[in-house]
């Protein structure tokens, strides 16, 4: 009996031992971990999600581009150069002659019309970065048109802000499309719809080669890019949902980048010399909602007092670490018209005195819905310790994701932690959410954070909508501004921090590129020694 | 899963009283067909009842009012919920589970692809856990009170009480990280994920089709390490089996008679003793491999091994409800069969029930 355990014991060690066969990955090959289990759709005109965004940005063209270090620099990527009429409402892109699709076929301005009137047309979640010029799906095929192989034309109902009309189409849905291709696809009249979802039909640095949703998407490099063929032939995105995993990926060099590893991770890799740290201020902010339907949160006093009342130093030094700075205005900084002063500090006496002020001396108890990670959940606990000095009792409900966001939607918070990223790299995007609410009752048609927090924003609607037909850049930067200070000195906000992405990789790995939105995050340049 | 086992196993009684009889099949049929009834309402309400709005997995949450209006009419949310529940069911009656919101793939086509991943697991780990803890669960009862007994005593508790993510994380950081002994998280090396074309979706068995021995040894390097942990757990449970009904078989009179007869030991133990042991034991096997084939959620985050467990939890947190009940079918499905085959071997172990 001993001998057969024995040998059993042998037996296993003598299998395992000769597997234990390694290499480097490819040198022509970048290979990522990266939870990308959000990705539902590969659709460019249909999707919303940071790494569909970010496999767009890296397997399509858009017309328009943006400078990733100066937002504020934009130029044409399909368009060559554009002209914006004398009323303001045409805009007339030139198309870059030379370009083909991954398929071989030419790119016109037949198909950049195609995609946008596509976006439009299929109606989907983003189709409202071009609904906001006056674009339906009934008059879009009049409105935006091509004249001919290299002239695309724009009508929009307003003379907007150009910059307004540029930025939204550096966003995924200004991506180009193969008309020929996806039209190919179609099954009744579906514009292709049902076939994007899992396919491709682009002009980008890199073409899909598989997508295996929740497991798994591998690109090849284009090899009729018209901008560069870029070096490393294949991209191996693997889904990995635990950061301790991709660690251990990491450190042992079976992947070349990790995209995903939190606090703990970071500290423990610190000391690696194999390993490199990136980073890149991200557009997404981190904020405290607060609920006007609250008897006490609706009073001005204690939204002052609240602001006073985030260790905004301790929370962003230690629980995340790294991966944020204090940020307390609407805007995210690189933004045109961002507000980058931070007036509120952690200040309990300040704080006292204004509760004070609103009767509230003794405090008062109040809830707050929080997402069960662990950061969101380091953070409401940090708050929950601050406000007990001044005598708020803080109630942490803690949720799943899904679970707090539906309860936040449906108007049934007290005090909601959050995240907002924007939607596209417009001043307008955080401006029609952080302050204008046409209609704040119920059954609004429209539901901004605003509305979600049962807030009236007054003048500051009118003042929003003013701001995107500000066809002078200064004069609209400075508008932005001064809507900011407006909703940091009395709005139902707290906002705490921008987000700053962070990529892990091997030290061998060069020019990844991170940028302010997913959408531009960039692997063409990438190299490795 | 507690409920489902409980009342398959019912199920299974039921069918064997009757077996031999005419209607016996039929019966079969309907008590099946009430179980998955059941399993389905269930599962339906309770993802209903969910404080998750399904919409927004759809749509996300930065949709326009007007999009997520149409949507929640195109899913169907806005009809009362008995008419969604016929809905459902008259459409599975067809063959058709649904459409899952965030793969955008059939959620038969979904299942087809993640259940061989877990397949796969649960069944090397089912191995393993039989060819290690039955001659454990042995060597104890015959040590009965003496050290092997207690170490093999502490090793089955040990097993039953270590939290598995703390498992997996520390066997990666042990045999991947130091050791080099196993390949790390995942199904293959990231850089061969698509050099295989599913045929069975087996990893092991898909590689040795295309007969590419490099790809299979790297698929066996990458099972080993979750499918040893996964067989940590349920080789404690058949040890600790094993061992009372060895005792229980060991102080009958026939094997005093057999001992007095002058037969070997090895022989009393093996033969005669374990034979009759086999038969409850292959209950016992049966369900700690069904629990398995659940899909161990834990288990597939840490190792990233896109299976079962992880994809009806990921629906399920996101209120994909015809992913959740397509899953939930499917592992109903696994605990019938997996009773039913194991009432197939109880009559062929045991001569008894043959007759």
């Amino acid at each position: 009996m001993r001998k057969f355990i024995a040998g059993l014991v042998m037996g296993t060690a003598l299998i395992t031992t000769p597997l234990a066969a390694q290499a480097d990955t490819p040198k022509n090959a970048l290979v990522m971990a990266f939870a990308i289990d959000d990705m539902i759709t590969l659709d460019p005109a249909q999707m919303f999600e940071f790494t569909g965004l970010e496999y767009a940005g890296n397997t399509y063209d858009r017309l328009i581009g943006y400078d990733n270090d100066d937002v504020s620099k934009i130029y044409g990527v399909i368009a060559e150069s554009w002209d914006v009429s004398e009323d303001g409402k045409t805009f007339t892109f030139k198309v870059r002659d030379g370009i083909k699709f991954a398929s071989g076929n030419d790119l016109t301005a037949e198909d950049a019309a195609f995609s946008l009137q596509r976006v439009v047309l299929l109606d989907g979640s983003p189709a409202f970065i071009l609904g906001q010029f006056g674009l339906t799906p009934d008059n879009v095929k009049e409105k935006i048109y091509a004249t001919d192989a290299s002239t695309l034309v724009m009508e929009l109902d307003k003379p907007y802000a150009p910059s307004f009309v540029l930025y939204c189409l550096t966003a995924g849905i200004g991506s180009v499309v193969d008309k020929k291709e996806v039209l190919a696809h179609e099954v009744d009249g579906d514009l292709g719809a049902d076939w994007m979802k899992t396919n491709y039909a682009g002009s980008g640095p890199f073409a899909l080669n598989k997508w295996t949703a929740g497991q798994s998407l591998s690109l090849t490099a284009n090899e009729n890019y018209w901008d560069g063929v870029p070096e490393m032939k294949r991209v191996i995105i693997r889904n990995v949902k635990e950061a301790a995993s991709q660690q251990l990926l990491l450190e042992k060099g079976d992947i070349d980048i990790a995209r995903n590893l939190e606090a703990d991770q970071l500290a423990s890799i610190k000391g690696d010399d194999d390993i490199k740290i990136m980073s890149k201020g991200k557009g997404a902010l981190w904020y405290l909602g607060l609920s006007q339907k609250n008897e006490y949160l609706s009073n001005p006093k204690v939204r002052e007092a609240l602001k006073y009342l985030v260790d905004y130093k301790g929370i962003s030094e230690t629980i995340l670490a790294g991966r944020s700075q204090i940020h307390q205005a609407f805007l995210p900084e690189g933004f045109l018209g961002a507000y980058n002063e931070n007036p509120y500090d952690l200040n309990i006496e300040k704080a006292k005195s204004l509760l004070a002020e609103a009767g509230l001396a003794d405090g008062f108890s109040v809830t707050m819905d929080t997402r069960n990670t662990t950061s969101i959940m380091a953070m409401a606990q940090s708050i929950q310790a601050t406000w007990a000095q001044v005598g708020i009792n803080l109630e942490i409900i803690p949720g799943d994701g899904k679970q707090t966001l539906t309860k936040y939607r449906a108007r049934q918070h007290d005090i909601y932690i959050g995240r907002w990223s924007p939607d596209y790299q417009d001043p307008q995007t955080n401006a029609s959410t952080f302050a204008w609410n046409p209609d704040n009752s119920d059954d609004a048609t429209a539901k901004p954070l605003t509305w979600r927090n049962s807030w009236n924003p007054g003048p500051l609607t009118d003042e929003v909508d003013q701001a995107i037909l500000e066809r002078d850049g200064d004069k609209r930067a400075e508008m932005y501004v001064d809507l900011q200070k407006k909703v940091l000195e009395d709005g139902p906000f707290v906002i705490m921090f921008q987000e700053t992405e962070i990529a892990s990789m091997r030290k061998n790995v060069n020019n990844l590129v991170l940028a302010p939105s997913f959408d531009n995050n960039s692997y063409r340049f990438v190299t490795k020694d | 899963m507690s409920a489902v086992t409980r009342k398959n196993r019912d199920g299974r009684t039921r069918a064997r009283l009757s077996s031999g009889k005419a209607g016996s099949l039929l019966r079969l049929v309907f008590s099946l067909a009430i179980t998955f009834f059941g399993l389905l309402l269930v599962t339906f309400l309770i993802g209903r009842v969910l404080p998750i709005d399904p919409v927004l997995a759809a749509v996300g949450d930065r949709a326009p009012q007007a999009v997520y209006d149409r949507v929640r009419e195109e899913m169907g949310l806005n009809l009362p919920l008995w008419q969604q529940f016929f809905i459902y069911i008259s459409n599975i009656l067809q063959g058709d589970f649904g459409r899952s919101v965030l793969t955008s793939n059939p959620v038969l086509e979904d299942i087809k692809r993640v259940f061989p991943a877990t397949l796969e697991l649960a069944t090397i780990a089912t191995i393993i856990g039989v060819i290690l803890g039955i001659p454990a669960g042995v060597f104890a009862a015959i040590n009965k009170g003496k050290w092997p007994d207690h170490v093999v005593r502490v090793i089955g508790l040990a097993g039953y009480s270590m939290p598995i993510f703390w498992l997996g994380l520390m066997g990666l950081l042990v045999f991947y990280m130091k050791l080099d002994w196993v390949a790390g998280p995942g199904r293959l090396d990231a850089f061969y994920v698509d050099f295989i074309e599913p045929t069975t979706g087996l990893m092991l068995v898909d590689t040795l089709i295309e007969g590419d021995m490099d790809l299979f040894w790297n698929a066996v390097s990458h099972i080993i390490l979750p499918a040893s942990i996964l067989a940590y757990f349920s080789l404690a449970y058949i040890a600790r089996m094993t061992r009372s009904f060895m005792l229980e078989q060991l102080s009958q009179e026939y094997i005093l008679t057999a001992r007095v007869k002058g037969i070997s030991e090895h022989r009393i133990i093996w033969r005669h003793a374990l034979g009759n042991v086999m038969v409850p034991l292959v209950t016992v096997i049966a369900l700690s491999y069904a629990n398995l084939l659940e899909g161990s959620v834990l288990t597939e985050i840490i190792f990233a091994w896109p299976g079962l467990g992880l994809y009806i939890t990921n629906s399920l947190l996101n209120a994909d409800m015809n992913a959740v009940l397509g899953g939930t079918v499917v592992v109903g499905a696994v605990f019938i069969s997996v009773n039913m085959l194991s009432d197939v071997l109880y009559r062929f172990l045991d001569p008894r029930a043959r007759r």
